[in-house]
This record gives structure tokens, C-alpha cells and sequence, in this order.
């Protein structure tokens, strides 16, 4: 189906406090990693091909309803080319 | 006078605003979220819970709601509004209070009697306390920590938006010590503590008269309907 991705991470100087429980039992099993940051992906399916319109329309979707400015970065939003 | 209550899938303690609603004078009218239509009521609840599961993002998806995206209409009219915990998270994200609400600092779910400063009395929600008066009411959350950038803050400071500040402990984090919010016009509140679970002796907080007896949160709700009475 045809997608629209869209990608959401926590703003950089906020407490991720999921990424920081997990990054501990990362370095608990032994794993050369200091931390980890978990954001969202949101793929958003579509009947036909979206289009440059479709897009423009997800970006604001994706600025407005599925992120919060005040806590969230939109990192990407963009087509996903099937295979 | 009408208070309605919203009902969003999810909420919990909607029969509880609506009983704290009957025991201070009022008329609760309960409200679907699914439906644009408030009943014309006079005041408007929007309670704790977790509304649908609180996906997205706590409060994301109700504030897209017709019987939230009426209130946000009414709202700006100056229909007065109480966001409870949940509802507090409704209101932020419906962009009715500034600010966001995050994962408590300690990651932990935290339920306590919360002792709270009320900060400014100037609001519909809040005219039967005196201003700074010390108050108890629980609280009981697991995103209730406050942050905004520093010119929110600011404003918020310099306008006196902020309505309750913790006292004794920082719960969860929240800047300034921030419980609660009202806007300019005074009509809308929010806070993450729950004044309708200290309505009525023998079901609210400890006091050091007797335990249980605590009924602080009763004047929430005593202070819209006096006023829109009166």
C-alpha cells in the first residue's frame, strides 16, 4: 500500500526516559552503547500513489495533530517508494 | 446551574466530577465526546482518566474531539472550563493553556495527598479561596510533569497565569513548581491534581482535625457556581 511516513523524535534537551531505561539494559547485557533516544514512526496509507499535495498535507498533519511542538520534533516526513 | 462533564473513552473520573458537581450545588450533565452538542450548559468539566488510552500522546486525541473542538469555540466565548488532570493534558494539547505535560521526572506513577498554593484566586474556578491559601487534594499521575520554553514561563510569571504551585514536594518535575494554569480571561483552569476526589467528609484527604476529612476541592467547584449565580 502506498505510504506516507512520517517520523517524530523527543526534543534533544528533554528527558527521554524510555530511551534511558532502555540504554541502561543495554549496557547491562554488555553493549558498547551510551544512550538511546525512542521516537515514533507514523505511516500514514493511502488508495492511490500519494502526490507533492498529499505531502504538503501530511507535513501539516504531522506539524499540527501527530507531534507536539512544545515536547517533539518532526524529523522526516516523506514517500515511501514501494517495491 | 448545568456543569457538564465530558465523557471520553478512557476517562475514569467522570462520575466522580459529576458527584462532586451534585454535592457542591450544581446540576451535572453529562456529556459524549462523540457528540458537538453541550446542552447549553453553564460551565464545563473535562475530567482525569486516560482518554483513548492515551495514544499519540496524553490527551492528543480528545482534544480532537466534536464535543472538545465545541468547547475550544465556547471557550474562547468565555464558557468556563476545569481541566483535571487528563482534562489538563486535553486543554494543552487543544492549545487552550500554554505548555506540554511529560513523563514524571522519576518515571514513576505518583498518588499522594498534595498540598498546593493557590496562586491566583481571580479565576471562575477558584474565587472561593483566598489568595496564596495552603489546600490538600490528591493527586495521582504518571505524566503530570510541566515544561515549557522560557518565554512561556515568563509570560506565564509576569501575567500571574499560574493558578496552584506544588508545595513541600515537586511530584513530577514540573517547572516553577507548576500544578495548575488559567488563561488571561480567568475562565479556563487546568490543573493535574484532582479537587473532586476531596469533596466530602470521610472520602478526601487527611487533615490534622481527622483523617479523611479533607473537602478542599469542593470550592472549585463552589467558586464557578457562586459566581455564575451571583
Amino acid at each position: 500500500m502506498p505510504k506516507i511516513i512520517v517520523e517524530i523524535m523527543p526534543k534533544q534537551d528533554l528527558l527521554d526516559p524510555q530511551g534511558k531505561a532502555v540504554a541502561n539494559a543495554l549496557k547491562r547485557a554488555g553493549n558498547d552503547i551510551e544512550t538511546t533516544r525512542i521516537g515514533k514512526r507514523i505511516e500514514l496509507h493511502y488508495k492511490n500513489q500519494p502526490t507533492e499535495k498529499d505531502l504538503e498535507k501530511a507535513k501539516e498533519l504531522a506539524r499540527d495533530f501527530l507531534s507536539n511542538s512544545v515536547i517533539e520534533d518532526v524529523v522526516a516526513v516523506f514517500i515511501e517508494e514501494e517495491n | 446551574m448545568k456543569i457538564g462533564v465530558i465523557t471520553y473513552p478512557g476517562s475514569l473520573d467522570d462520575r466522580d466530577a459529576q458527584r462532586a458537581i451534585k454535592l457542591a450545588g450544581g446540576t451535572p450533565v453529562p456529556l459524549w465526546h462523540a457528540s458537538d452538542d453541550l446542552k447549553n450548559i453553564d460551565a464545563v468539566v473535562l475530567p482525569g482518566g486516560f482518554s483513548y488510552g492515551d495514544y499519540l500522546r496524553c490527551g492528543a486525541i480528545a482534544a480532537q474531539a466534536p464535543a472538545t473542538k465545541e468547547v475550544i469555540k465556547k471557550a474562547e466565548k468565555g464558557l468556563p472550563v476545569l481541566g483535571i488532570c487528563n482534562g489538563f493534558q486535553v486543554l494543552v494539547e487543544a492549545h487552550l493553556l500554554p505548555g506540554g505535560l511529560i513523563r514524571n521526572e522519576k518515571q514513576h506513577f505518583v498518588c499522594r495527598d498534595q498540598r498546593l498554593r493557590v496562586e491566583n484566586k481571580n479565576t471562575r474556578w477558584t474565587g472561593m479561596f483566598e489568595q496564596n491559601e495552603e489546600i490538600t487534594i490528591p493527586l495521582k499521575n504518571g505524566e503530570g510533569g510541566y515544561i515549557a520554553d522560557e518565554e512561556t514561563l515568563k509570560y506565564l510569571e509576569g501575567e500571574d497565569l499560574i493558578a496552584f504551585r506544588y508545595l513541600d514536594v515537586n511530584p513530577n518535575g514540573s517547572m516553577n513548581e507548576i500544578a495548575g494554569l488559567t488563561n488571561s480571561a480567568g475562565n479556563i483552569v487546568g490543573l493535574m491534581p484532582h479537587p473532586e476526589h476531596a469533596v466530602e467528609p470521610g472520602f478526601g484527604p487527611d487533615t490534622p482535625v481527622a483523617t479523611r476529612s479533607g473537602i478542599d476541592g469542593l470550592r472549585f467547584f463552589q467558586s464557578v457556581i457562586g459566581q455564575v449565580v451571583g
